[in-house]
């Protein structure tokens, strides 16, 4: 049963051939039993998870079933859920148990899915390997020495171990795709404005998006069915009409024009990964699309206006948690700057801490021109760069990561280099573009993630270019062993 | 040495919206602590801010009001600082781009002349939460009620030269402002509370002295006091020799003193920047035009229009024109009476003392304004005079009906008929012989204040009633 | 640009999070070699270049003035580290 896909689940579900609760335990069994290995959830409640499945069937059995009803699906640990503890991967959050819903959970649960558990994440979503997280790193399922990436790692190790059909995850520079591409399955970061962000917890409010992770294209285009759309709640929600992702997933992808950034295929990309993309490309190609040179003369400073703007941003979202309200509190503060500084010290991480000390920096009088306002000013270079080439190209493609998987430990102590992990990935949330990554091939049995990016809005079309992939391929059907399903 | 003040106001001025300028939260003043708190309020984790479409036309109602230029694309910014009070850690006001931009407006004071203040911006933000700072075991408690309130910062230039003309801008704002109807300027309930930049300089000088910034002033007498204080504190160091060091004081009402904050001590780096959960916020002139199109007639309009149209001194134009219900109020008293100038004398003394001793506002006031004027009318036609006319006015105040009724059912009516008057007038001449012999025998000057004193008997035994200029006329010949 | 251990400990002060003595070096370190990655920015021409506070240029929208939100009080209060009398506790203010 875990093997099938939510598509797969939804009509097992209608047709009656199993029920939710049934759906639903089998999952939670499976966490209970393998999870010990990635360490993908931080909070799992069978017993909410029960009663919503049970109440999916009653649902289901009226025949008022959405296409996710009776769905169970894994949270990454960012947006809020009512009564269930939303830590976003922090020490800070621990006891954080938050009396409302994100917008996505909310249409999540009026959809009649299930919610299994939340997911292991970096620290506020600031990281590339999910070992920034208080809980613990998640391991990779497909070489569980490895790091599933980040900051959706939880996410993507649980949909890629089979401990859950598909998840949410968000991303800010890459956070969605760099762990899909890593575990070997489908995710896609929306259009900034196209999924709310309203009970998201914020990194960086003007990068972050949510967005689906599964095991195909097609489950994406179900999950963002039911997450898209205008919130009024959130002032930077799009109100641009929300397609049917799924309807337009068959298109023919004959005359499909895609540009091929040279930047993306240059120094620093492992040459067995470039390997297999320019293999998946093939597969396009014999799909009826051409492919076409494209450049983007801005992407050198892709990363350093990623990393100003990001800790800007991030350093005063992350300014509420101070211990008055809700969260950790350092014991016994003698003073107002102690309870502060002290909750500070205790309640965030070092990754965390050096974002926001970064971020603060940048933003300090005498430095805002140099650093925020040039960041903002380059990101409007870096966005003209990708809407030029989309006017002679309908997407782009390149890799999601320079390489596979790296080691658990290997970049400690390292953050620039674990930044330049998300090379080819922050371009799109600086622009704002649809991007996502889906399985095109191993290198060392270790997932390679193809990169697609479309115009905004475009995500629609990504989804059915990545969904007519993957009926040509079988890249993205492979598991990893997990001691239990030979793969 | 002669020392010339240099005052600045920046006023934080309470929108009368109903929410929250950023949430859907109440802004009933008074709640129980943190019953009007949101998530968005309490800056629980992923909650965001949307703009309230009436903070919005508010302001741009004010800019309007002042005649200044609207900012058609205004921007929110983070303002980043740590307090209790203010639970996400910055304040989302306007920076670089605010809504209103350079104004300027009329104050009149209290001699009479008028003066023009600059206004160099107004820009929307929100109001800060509570700290009470009452003993909870050594620990201060924090109301979040009115954070997220919606405020107006209005800036002034440093036009302002003294406490007197201080208070003068603050009252012909708070004029506006409520002509406008966007606060409900109730300064007891911290609607409009006032920072106060003042700084001196040698009489002459065109350059500006090191200001010191007095925080929250609340009421229209503390502004003035903390200004005489601060300009003595001020000028005190100066004729010594010292030098004024630039610092956030705060007006201590009890003491009536100037003392500096010492949470402020550490200098803030504020790190502005672009509020990334608000996008900007895009005018149009046809919303401006729509809102310029609904705006009322302005206090100093109006009180330039009393002056003309009715012939009122600046004073009284002054006076009657301070708010929007008084003006009203007066404008039907005239309508109904047609004598701009005892009508204003009437809604003066007597409709604003009686307010006064009973200590209720015009809102309350049991005297509909055409009944006012109603009764006005009687005096001006002969029917009472203006001593019974008090009299009426009492009974109005008592709820006993309109002037008329109450001169028909009480019989107050003057006595004019010339038959009635004379058989008084006989009747007072027969009982005061003497008096009547000294008339006969005295001159011309003499006789005129003799009169009087017939008159005012003629008026007691008519209890009166009687028409004192028949009376008058009768005497003048009954006694010859 | 560089950056000395004194900036560090300013910095941290405005974003209120204290740094141990035996940390303060190691921060400095990483935060300098972040730094020098960032400022390869400097040297991008972006000369009249309006900055893009958002990627679709979009433009705020206006709520309606409606009370909508309830009173949730006790759950908030639930959460909160120190409260009595429906306040939120914090060592004594100072103004």
């Amino acid at each position: 049963m875990h093997k099938h896909t939510v598509s797969q689940l939804s009509r097992g579900l209608r047709e009656g051939k199993y029920s939710s609760v049934e759906v639903t335990r089998h999952y939670l069994q499976r966490i209970a039993r393998l999870d010990e290995r990635y360490n993908a959830f931080i909070s799992v409640d069978e017993q909410a998870a029960l009663a919503a499945a049970e109440a999916a069937d009653a649902r289901l059995a009226s025949g008022d079933g959405a296409p996710l009803t009776g769905i169970p699906l894994a949270h990454k640990d960012i947006f809020c859920t009512q009564g269930l503890k939303t830590s976003c991967g922090s020490r800070m959050l621990d006891n954080f148990v938050p009396p409302y819903d994100a917008t996505v959970i909310e249409r999540f649960r009026s959809a009649g899915s299930v919610i299994l558990g939340k997911t292991n994440m970096d620290e506020f979503a600031m990281g590339s390997s999910n070992e920034s997280s208080y809980y613990g790193a998640t391991h990779n399922p497909w070489n569980t020495g490895c790091v599933p990436g980040g900051s959706s790692g939880g996410s993507a190790a649980a949909v890629a171990a089979l401990l859950a059909p598909a998840a949410t995850g968000t991303d800010t520079g890459g956070s969605i795709r760099q762990p899909a591409a890593f575990c070997g399955i489908t995710g896609l970061k929306p259009t900034y404005g196209r999924v709310s962000r309203l009970g998201m917890i914020a990194f960086a409010s003007s990068l972050d998006q949510g967005g689906p992770m599964a095991r195909s294209a097609e489950d994406c285009a179900l999950l963002l069915n039911t997450m898209a759309g205008h919130d009024p709640r959130d002032s930077t929600s799009s109100d641009v009409p929300v397609e049917d992702y799924t309807a337009g997933l068959e298109k023919s992808l004959e005359g499909l024009r895609i540009g091929l950034p040279d930047a993306y295929f240059g120094e620093g990309l492992d040459s067995a990964t470039g390997e297999c993309i320019r293999l998946a490309l093939k597969e396009l190609e014999a799909l009826g699309a051409t492919l076409t040179a494209v450049s983007l003369p801005h992407s050198a400073l892709t990363i350093p206006t990623y990393y100003i703007v990001a800790p800007a941003e991030a350093s005063t979202n992350l300014s509420r948690y101070d211990g008055v309200r809700y969260g950790h509190r350092c014991a016994d503060p003698a003073d107002l700057h102690d309870l502060y500084t002290r909750t500070r010290e205790e309640g965030f991480g070092d990754e965390v801490k050096r974002r926001i000390l970064i971020g603060t920096y940048a933003l300090s009088a005498g430095y805002y021109d140099a650093y925020y306002k040039k960041a903002q000013q380059a990101r409007r270079l870096i966005r003209q760069d990708f809407l030029d080439c989309f006017q002679s190209v309908d997407i782009i493609a390149g890799p999601t990561t320079p390489g596979p998987a790296f080691a658990l430990g290997a970049k400690d102590n390292d953050p620039v280099s674990m930044y330049l992990e998300d090379v080819y990935t922050l371009a799109v949330n600086l622009a704002g573009l649809p991007g996502m990554s889906l399985p095109a091939g191993f290198v060392q049995d270790k997932p390679v993630g193809l990169q697609l990016i479309g115009p905004h809005f475009g995500e629609g079309r990504l989804l059915n270019i990545a969904h007519r992939l993957q009926q040509a391929t079988d890249w993205h059907t492979r598991t990893p062993a997990d001691g239990e399903n030979a793969a | 040495m002669n020392w010339e003040s240099v005052i600045g106001l920046e006023v934080h001025l309470q929108l009368a919206t109903r929410s929250k300028i950023f949430s859907g939260s109440a802004t009933t003043f008074g709640a129980e602590p943190n019953t009007q708190a949101s998530a968005v309020d309490l800056a629980m984790p992923g909650m965001l801010p949307v703009l309230n479409a009436e903070a919005v036309h508010y302001a741009v109602k004010f800019g309007l009001g002042i005649g200044a230029e609207i900012g058609k694309r205004s921007i929110f910014d983070r303002k980043n600082y740590f307090y209790p009070d203010s639970p996400k850690g910055y304040q989302i006001s306007q920076f670089e781009a605010p809504i209103v931009g350079e104004g300027r407006f009329e104050i009149s004071l209290p001699d009479g002349s008028t003066r023009s203040i600059g206004i160099t911006r107004a820009h929307l933000e929100e109001d800060a939460g509570k700290s009470l700072h009452e003993d909870y075991h050594g620990q201060s408690g924090i109301d979040l009620n009115r954070a997220g309130t919606p405020l107006l910062e209005i800036v002034s230039e440093p036009d302002i030269r003294n406490a007197t003309e201080a208070v003068a801008y603050l009252k012909a704002l708070h004029s506006l402002v409520t002509y406008l109807e966007i606060s409900d300027g109730n300064m007891a309930e911290g609607s409009m509370r006032c920072d106060i930049n003042i700084s001196l300089r040698a009489q002459g000088s065109t350059t500006l002295g090191t200001r010191a910034e007095i925080k929250n002033v609340n009421s229209f007498r503390f502004v003035e006091k903390a200004i005489q204080h601060e300009i003595e504190r001020q000028a005190d160091i100066l004729e010594d020799g010292g030098t004024i060091v630039q610092e956030t004081r705060l007006y201590d009402a009890e003491r009536d003193e100037t003392r500096p904050m010492r949470s402020k001590e550490v200098a803030n780096d504020y790190r502005y920047f672009p509020e990334p959960d608000l996008l900007p916020v895009v005018i149009d002139d046809a919303y401006i035009a729509d809102i310029q199109r609904t705006l009322p007639e302005l206090p100093t309009t109006k009180r330039h229009r009393f002056a003309e149209v009715y012939g009122l001194s600046n004073y009284d134009a002054n006076v009657l024109a301070d708010t929007r219900p008084l003006a009203d109020y007066f404008e039907v008293v005239v309508g109904a009476c047609n004598d701009a100038k005892i009508a204003a004398n009437w809604v003066q003394v007597e409709l604003l003392g009686q307010l006064n001793r009973e200590q209720t506002s015009l809102a309350q006031c049991p005297v509909p304004a055409a009944d006012l004027g109603g009764l006005i009318a009687r005096i001006l036609d002969g029917s009472i005079s203006g001593k019974i006319a008090k009299q009426v006015f009492e009974a109005m105040w008592q709820g006993e009906g309109s002037a008329d009724a109450i001169i028909e059912a009480r019989g107050l009516k003057q006595v004019s008929d010339s038959g009635a008057l004379e058989g008084i007038i006989t009747e007072v001449i027969a009982g005061h012989p003497e008096q009547v012999q000294q008339f006969l025998e005295a001159d011309e000057g003499r006789r005129k204040k003799l009169t009087g004193f017939f008159v005012g008997q003629v008026m007691k035994a008519s209890k009166g009633q009687a028409n004192p200029q028949m009376v008058n006329e009768l005497l003048a010949k009954k006694l010859v | 640009m560089t950056i000395t251990q004194d900036d560090i400990e300013k910095i941290a002060e405005l974003a209120r999070i204290r740094i141990s003595g035996e940390e303060i070096g190691e921060v400095t370190q990483r935060i300098t070699e972040i730094l020098q990655m960032v400022d390869t920015l400097q040297a991008a021409d972006t000369s009249n270049i309006e900055p893009m506070a958002n990627p679709l240029d979009a433009t705020q929208q206006l709520r309606a003035d409606e009370v909508t939100e309830l009173n949730r009080r006790d759950d908030f209060l639930a959460i909160a580290p120190a409260v009595e009398d429906g306040l939120f506790l914090v060592p004594r203010v100072i103004e």
